[in-house]
């Protein structure tokens, strides 16, 4: 009898996910709150490190999603959720039961919100804009301010709602940085007259490629790296955005004028995610992401058996860990259909 | 003797194993969150002080951890007590309890009870 896998989310991970069971002839539901896949790859320009399209990623997932009959139900949300000895059942919003020998959660992350971090002024002041409105600019092939003119001087302030106890979050979301040297970068492409200031903390740069795309962004583009936090920034008369922030390395502080602010939102657990959490009864970490059941060798397994995880709702994950961790989660999913389940 | 107008110059190094570190045991102690600054600057941002004086409070941190207190003690007086930094520290550091446990620490240490 062939086997019924639910996958909760759209994204990469839930489509590569779905993609690789319905490729050897497992039936799979793919629920997606919203009315198509792709999850926040829509709203990407260009990706890091190479800078291709992200409509090629998309076309992909595209590709291996086609043609085995996977039940995609779109504008899909999960309202109650129950488990019996040997199979799963949920309840969607539009009261269809679906059962399920087991589940792949897949339901990603949500960005920052940048507005809580009120001292940088987002919904405050024109032109301070995130990393998410500035990938929208680009999308458009508009970058420009408020009033229709050109951004001569533009800032990007790491670690939005990253490694920051004042939002609650302690970790690092580990791919703004990176981010904000693909922006930089671009923003120098698209304006070559403008200049761009990145402020950071540190940079991590740890990534395959994201080393040498730094380098790039200081040979090739002129960007220019200021290390420090920026404390806040305000609307001067002019309407230039002032940012304070310590020239660390200099050893003293530094004020200067914008144009543009850019905010490098960071990855937060989604609400999605924390709502199936609370219907579940799986388990989230300190950092309000699922908790793995082992970090080493168990990343996709959680705390109910026959429950796994793929992608960015255990942690930040860039799209090739993510497509990595979605195969992963594939392998235990057959794992425990073959040998597991009872 | 004669002097012939020569002085001996400190070395610039920081003299890691001579230097005292009591001061920031005594902070660490008693404020233990002074442990986590990972220097970013945030506090001398904002700070009010700092745009005017010598005074910041990220190097304050570091020299007391590194024992080079001396470069501390006079510019330690210059902080305001308002402890905006306090409100931007990512880290949660109370960071102006620090000044308050540094101008504590030195005067024991004065007193010899540290």
């Amino acid at each position: 009898m062939s086997k019924h896998v639910i996958v909760i989310g759209g994204g990469v991970a839930g489509l590569e996910v779905a993609g690789q069971l319905s490729k050897v002839g497992i039936e799979v539901s793919l629920i997606e709150k919203e009315s198509k896949t792709g999850g926040h790859l829509n709203n990407w320009y260009k990706l890091f490190p190479d800078r291709r399209n992200s409509s090629e990623v998309k076309e992909y997932l595209n590709g291996i999603t086609a043609n085995n009959g996977i039940n995609l139900m779109t504008d899909t949300t999960i309202e109650k959720f129950n488990r019996s000895r040997s199979c799963f059942s949920i309840t969607t919003n539009g009261g269809k039961e679906l059962i399920a020998d087991a589940i792949v959660v897949a339901t990603g992350f949500d960005l920052f919100k940048s507005a809580r971090k009120e001292e940088y002024g987002y919904g405050i002041y024109d032109n301070v804009i995130t990393s998410a409105d500035l990938e929208e600019m680009f999308r458009k092939g508009e970058i420009v301010l408020t009033d229709g003119s050109v951004p001569e001087s533009i800032g990007i302030i790491h670690c939005v709602g990253s490694r920051d106890e004042k939002v609650g979050n302690y970790y690092c979301s580990k791919l703004c940085c990176v981010t904000a040297v693909k922006q930089a970068i671009e923003l120098r492409e698209h304006l070559p007259e403008s200049k761009v200031f990145c402020y950071y903390m540190d940079m991590r740069m740890g990534g395959a490629f994201y080393e040498e795309l730094y380098r790039e962004a200081q040979e090739k583009w002129g960007v220019n790296f200021i290390r420090g936090k920026v404390s806040e920034a305000s609307e001067t008369i002019e309407k230039k955005l002032m940012v304070k922030v310590e020239d660390t390395l200099a050893g003293r502080p530094l004020k200067m004028n914008l144009d543009m602010l850019v905010l490098m939102a960071g990855m937060e657990m989604s609400a999605g995610g924390e709502k199936v959490a609370g219907m579940s009864g799986l388990k989230t970490g300190e950092n309000r992401f699922f908790a793995a059941a082992d970090n080493h060798f168990g990343s996709n397994k959680s705390n109910i058996e026959g429950i796994f995880y793929a992608g960015t709702c255990t942690a930040p994950m860039n799209i090739t860990e993510t497509i990595s961790h979605a195969r992963a989660a594939f392998t235990e999913v057959m794992e425990w259909l073959r040998n597991g389940k009872r | 003797m004669e002097k012939f107008g020569f002085t001996i110059s400190k070395g610039r190094q920081i003299d890691y194993e001579s230097n005292n570190r009591r001061i920031a045991e005594y902070i660490f102690e008693n404020e233990p969150s002074f442990r986590l600054c990972f220097e970013c600057g945030g506090c001398s941002a904002t700070c009010t002080t700092a745009n005017f004086t010598g005074f910041s409070l990220r190097e304050l941190n570091i020299l007391i951890k590194r024992g080079e207190n001396d470069q501390v003690r006079s510019t330690l007086k210059k902080c305001m007590l308002c402890g905006k930094c306090t409100l931007v520290c990512p880290r949660g550091v109370n960071t102006r309890n620090i000044v308050v446990l540094a101008k504590q620490a030195f005067q024991k240490s004065d007193e010899y009870e540290i």
